[in-house]
């Protein structure tokens, strides 16, 4: 058992005490890692017990070595450390030392004979390393000082910008919730657009579905006033025949005559019997809501049909006085081999309808300017292109200006005055073109007229 | 008597013919007739000197020149006195009733024709 030399725990004590206190403070090692701060802390008590221990129990190489066993630790907490903003200057100015002076400790212990011969020269390294280790620690406490300074500058502007930050995210807030209001208040709007624009389209096929009542009425008197008519005639016709027959004067050649007239009649029933049942069924067609059943069409015929309940609805709508109401021609000119296409036919009928309606509306208010030799008229003819069949609805109207074109096939434009047009006609003729995968198209020459080209493929959808 | 019948129904003349086969039998009536207002105007045109007095019966939608039209044509200019014209008009429209009076119908006709009436208005009985 050997004595407790206290002088010596003091100063290492103190010394180890001192180090790690610095070396803390220097690297803030206590906000970056606690753990390491805790044994750093207690590292003066570990020093001081373990020296203790070492002293009791003899053994002198470490007591007398114990500055090269605190620099390993040293050298351990800067490993530890080395990513640490103050690291590097520690490093430079401990470095040297810690490694010299634990190598010289080797080296004394190894080749203790040179290190003796050369004592004075390790004496000079070793106080070059101190004043080196001094100098630069000095040097680094300045510098990190002013790095220090900087750093709160740093920090003050860095809470100025956060600052200004949350001010700007306050901002940016208040502004997103006044866009989501507004994007509300849109959406609302527009979900009343869109009922409006139904409501709109509703009546749009009503109106038209008016205008075509108008034309079957007119177009269906005319079929059953030969149905009606034939009929009686052929009842009185037969009764006359009966006659003859009862006299039995044998008049052959008049019998003859009139039962060739009867049968004639019961055709002509036949006929337009047929007439009226296709008239009937055209409006049923129509006031269907279009849902879309294809079938194979004779684009011919029913351009022609619709061009005829086109007329006389408007015929039968305008009440004008008799100089002044409507009027105008049309001709037809149709491909006679114009082969059938597949297609919603009362849906390209409505189209048909719209460009009869609209071409004799603008015929119709030319010849109102009472111009000479002008003859409203409107031209519909058909034709097979490739695989594409065309057909053109034309008129000799005053044409549509190059900027007012390009605009007739949106919705809810229209040049008529107000409440005379929907502005829907031609956006859903447009639409129902589409849906058949072909293309609408207007040509026009003011003062000349216009021409609408509806291209439908032959082998579609 | 002369009737001038003004219809673009051409299935008109055929009718006409056999519900007057007898009166056109027997000379009391022949008829000519005009597919459109153009037409029936080239006809009166040509039969101006005519003294016999004309019935016309118009058709008041026609494509191109319209019934009322064609009556308005025949009341102003044509030499006095105008013939007669008789307006066939769709059941029930009032309006081209009212302007064909106006322009000076003297008579009217519903679609469907009734021959009877028709033989009634021209004092032809009809005795079957």
């Amino acid at each position: 058992m050997n004595a407790i030399d206290y002088s010596q725990l003091t100063i290492w004590g103190g010394t180890t005490y001192g180090v790690m206190l610095f070396l803390s403070r220097f690297l803030e090692i206590e906000n970056r890692s606690p753990a390491l701060y805790r044994f750093m802390k207690s590292a003066w008590f570990v020093a001081v017990l373990f020296l203790a221990s070492c002293q009791v129990l003899g053994i002198d190489s470490i007591t007398e070595h114990f500055l090269e066993v605190l620099l390993l630790v040293v050298l351990y907490i800067l490993n530890k450390t080395k990513d640490y903003p103050n690291a590097r200057k520690l490093n430079i100015a401990l470095l040297p030392y810690i490694i010299f002076t634990v190598l010289f400790a080797f080296l004394a212990w190894l080749v203790p004979k040179f290190m003796n011969r050369n004592d004075n020269a390790i004496d000079s390294i070793n106080s070059f390393l101190i004043c080196w280790m001094i100098g630069f620690v000095i040097y680094a406490q300045k510098y990190d000082k002013k790095e220090k300074e900087h750093r709160k500058k740093e920090e003050a502007e860095r809470q100025l910008l956060e600052n200004k930050k949350n001010e700007l995210e306050y901002q940016v807030a208040q502004r997103t919730a006044e866009l989501t209001k507004q994007k509300d208040e849109l959406e609302h709007a527009l979900a009343e657009l869109k009922l409006t624009q139904n409501l709109l389209i509703q009546s749009e096929k009503l109106a038209s579905l008016g205008e075509l009542t108008a034309g079957i009425a007119h177009e269906i008197q005319n079929p059953l006033n030969f149905v009606n008519n034939f009929a009686e005639l052929s009842v009185e016709l037969i009764e006359e025949l009966k006659a003859e027959g009862l006299k039995g004067d044998g008049k052959r050649d008049e019998e003859l005559e009139l039962m060739d007239d009867i049968i004639q009649n019961l055709e002509k029933i036949n006929h337009h019997g047929k007439r009226a049942s296709s008239i009937v069924k055209g409006m049923l067609e129509h006031s269907r809501t279009s849902t879309g059943d294809l079938q194979l069409t004779d684009i011919n015929a029913l351009a022609d049909e619709y061009l005829r309940l086109s007329y006389h609805g408007l015929r039968a709508k305008d009440k004008g006085d008799a100089t002044t109401r409507f009027n105008a021609d049309f001709v037809t000119n149709f491909d006679a081999n114009l082969p059938q296409i597949k297609c919603v036919s009362q849906d390209i009928g409505r189209v048909l309808l719209n460009l009869y309606n609209n071409g004799f509306y603008e015929v119709y208010q030319k010849s109102k300017l009472n111009l000479p030799n002008y003859n409203p008229m409107l031209e519909v003819s058909t034709m097979a292109k490739g695989k594409h069949i065309l057909i053109k609805v034309k008129d000799n109207a005053n044409g549509i200006p190059n900027e007012i074109a390009q605009k007739i096939f949106q919705p809810f434009f229209t040049t008529k005055p107000t409440g005379q047009g929907t502005g829907l006609g031609l956006s859903l003729s447009f639409d129902i073109i589409k849906a058949h995968g072909g293309d609408i198209k207007v040509e026009s020459q003011p003062g000349v007229g216009t021409e609408f080209i509806i291209t439908l493929p032959q082998n579609n959808l | 008597m002369k009737i001038l019948v003004v219809d673009d129904e051409k299935d008109m003349q055929m009718l006409f013919e056999q519900r007057f086969r007898k009166e056109i039998r027997a000379n009391i009536i022949t008829f000519a007739f005009a597919f459109s207002g153009e037409e029936a105007l080239e006809y009166l045109n040509q039969h101006e000197h005519e003294h016999e007095a004309v019935l016309i019966l118009s058709d008041i939608n026609m494509p191109g020149m319209s019934g009322l039209q064609l009556l308005e044509r025949i009341k102003q200019k044509l030499p006095k006195p105008p013939p007669v014209v008789m307006m066939i008009t769709a059941y029930g429209d009032k309006e081209n009733y009212e302007m064909a009076k106006s322009l000076g119908a003297d008579d009217f006709l519903n679609k469907p024709i009734d021959f009877t009436l028709l033989k009634q208005k021209l004092n032809l009985s009809d005795n079957g």
